[in-house]
């Protein structure tokens, strides 16, 4: 049976602050099982997100998407997206909203409520180890991440 | 103007991030190389590590799930480069509004063509989940074979697809070929320059993208070598540096650094080999030819209609694969007399990958020597960048029509970009007009 909330966790566990997703994931999945929640949430963890991401996105009641950012506010940014064209000038990866416009177009309605959840990254180079920057931000992301599957509601998020 | 480089900033210690590990950690820390073409290092390395613990030959079971690891993988990445980052040039045109040249647009114009192309994706994707064992970071090969097989279920789930996913690739394959004849003034010559190209082929000269011998033509498609073992491509192949790029240029050493640049990939592929060994995809590759006349054709944009042709027979062989019950054995592991280097070589999505290694007697890397795909190409991109600035550049600017022009020369190799990190806001596009004395002249760019 189709999870109703699903996280799409995004970025490389190599590549210094990219990390950030896949850090945040795995500490989740732990947290999920200690409060014996791990049926109502699918991790996705991936390098990018891309075109088939649409597809998990099926039968969900929420979706969080959870990346890296660059230049973006400390520790983190929390809103709502919604689906868009933004342009992309290649890129074998696709921003969140991209993912939720290809669902829409695919199938014909509209996503399920989706927020993302963009922590601060500094440093993103091969093999080097995660700024204290991210990590601080992963732990201040932690804590939100916490109360959001505690209460895993579109008013709650919305709040 | 004098000179065109094109700058790939994101191709750098690949071999420092390997050097000091054990071997056995190497296939699995590879994939985060590149988050596009995982699986190509994966299988990459642990070729050259099956050297290393001696597996001089894998068990039929082995070998036939890494093919289909492999030739999943290359549907994926062909299905994601047609239908996502080729299709809206193609679809819209090259100077179409950059706000509809994406996935997004040719899913509002094309929905089927849209729908299609993720679900290609999906399925690709779906076959390296059941070999590799994850969706990512998996664990599937090792040195020396695989660690898991296929159950019943995974294959049954695959073959209620298969048929579909060939059927579609076949009208991909027509799908671009009726663009491309409908315009050959563009197509046979939009960024056309003329090179050496090399692939690996397999027995009898197959096109084959997991294992085989070395090939390369000249621009007339002659020769210049043929049946070498990759284990001893470094008498072969010399790569130059170059003070103003991270990536090397790499050239044959019989012809020297000025002749010696040659292009890989699906162009290379389709037109080094003598015939594929799937049907549907033979006949596509005879019309290819049949449409060259008789003489290797270089534009850069028949680098679709021959990749088209790859996924076609990537769903073929796929098809023959999960008809083979060796995918459910468990005989998967060989080794025999350790070694202390080794090279392995695939054609992975975006051309012809190495990987070198040597190992110490604590079995850990002493020396990683990777080429990458786009590295093989590198010369040959800033080739069709540098015929596409003589054409469209008007000297003074750069416009948005030149910039458009660049990313579709550049997008027909499907460079892997995007072995730099994907975190929000990264991955620009910038290009820079110089003059003579070093000052930039205009700059434009696109994030």
């Amino acid at each position: 049976m189709t999870a109703p909330l699903v996280v799409f966790a995004v970025g490389n566990p190599s590549r210094g602050d990219d990390a950030i997703g896949p850090v945040i994931c795995g500490r989740l999945a732990k947290w999920l099982e200690n409060e014996k929640l791990t049926d109502r949430v699918e991790l996705i963890e991936d390098f990018q997100l891309n075109v088939e991401h649409a597809l998990d996105l099926q039968g969900r009641e929420l979706a969080l998407f959870i990346d890296a950012g660059e230049n973006t506010p400390a520790p983190f940014i929390f809103e709502q997206i919604f689906p868009s064209t933004a342009p992309s000038h290649t890129t074998h990866a696709l921003p969140p909203q991209a993912v939720l416009q290809v669902y829409r177009q695919m199938e014909g309605t509209e996503p399920p409520p989706s927020f993302v959840l963009c922590v601060r990254g500094e440093g993103f180079e091969l093999g080097a180890e995660m700024t204290p920057t991210a990590l601080g931000g992963v732990e201040a992301a932690m804590e939100l991440v916490e109360r959001l599957f505690r209460k895993p509601t579109l008013a709650d998020w919305s709040a | 103007m004098h000179q065109v480089r094109l700058h790939i900033v994101e191709f750098r210690g690949f071999e420092k991030f390997i050097q000091g590990r054990p071997y056995w950690e190497v296939p699995v820390m590879v994939q985060r190389l590149c988050g596009i073409c995982p699986v190509s290092h994966h299988l990459a390395a642990s070729k050259a590590l099956d050297v290393i613990v001696g597996a001089k030959k894998l068990t039929p079971a082995a070998e036939k799930l890494r093919r289909l690891m492999h030739y999943g993988q290359m549907l994926q990445s062909h299905a994601l480069h047609f239908f996502h980052l080729c299709s809206p040039d193609l679809l819209f045109g090259f100077d179409s509004d950059v706000t509809k040249r994406n996935i997004v647009g040719v899913a509002a114009a094309h929905p089927e063509i849209a729908r299609r192309g993720v679900l290609l994706r999906k399925f690709g994707q779906e076959v390296i989940r059941v070999t590799a064992g994850k969706r990512v970071h998996g664990t599937g090969a090792v040195p020396g074979g695989m660690n898991k097989s296929l159950t019943i279920a995974e294959r049954d789930e695959l073959l209620k697809d298969i048929y579909h996913i060939v059927a579609w690739s076949r009208d991909a394959v027509h799908l671009i070929q009726k663009v491309h004849i409908q315009d050959p003034g563009l197509y046979n010559s939009f960024g056309i320059f003329r090179s050496n190209f090399m692939s690996i082929v397999g027995h009898n000269g197959d096109l084959d993208f997991y294992h085989g011998t070395l090939r390369a033509r000249d621009d007339n498609g002659k020769l210049i070598f043929d049946g070498v073992d990759y284990q001893q491509y470094d008498k072969y192949i010399e790569e130059e540096v170059r003070p103003w790029s991270y990536m090397k240029f790499p050239f044959f050493k019989s012809l020297g650094k000025e002749h010696g640049w040659y292009k890989v990939g699906p162009l290379a592929r389709v037109q080094n080999c003598d015939q594929i060994s799937t049907p549907f995809a033979e006949h596509e590759r005879k019309e290819f030819v049949d449409y060259a006349g008789g003489t290797p054709m270089h534009a850069p944009l028949a680098y679709h209609w021959t990749r088209m042709i790859e996924m076609l027979h990537a769903a073929e062989v796929i098809k023959d694969l999960l008809h083979d019950d060796d995918l459910l054995s468990d005989d998967l592991m060989v080794e025999g007399e350790r070694k202390m280097e080794g090279v392995g070589v695939i054609e992975a999505p975006r051309g012809t990958l190495f990987h070198h290694y040597r190992v110490d007697e604590n079995d850990l890397i002493t020396m990683a020597n990777l080429i990458v795909s786009t590295t093989n190409n590198n010369q040959a991109m800033n080739e069709a960048v540098r015929h596409v600035a003589r054409r469209y550049l008007n000297g003074r600017e750069v416009t948005e029509g030149l910039l458009n022009h660049i990313e579709v020369a550049i997008r027909a190799f499907d460079p892997c970009l995007s072995c730099a990190t994907h975190a929000l806001g990264k991955m620009p596009l910038a290009v820079e007009l110089v003059d003579p004395e070093g000052n930039i002249v205009h700059s434009l760019s696109r994030s």
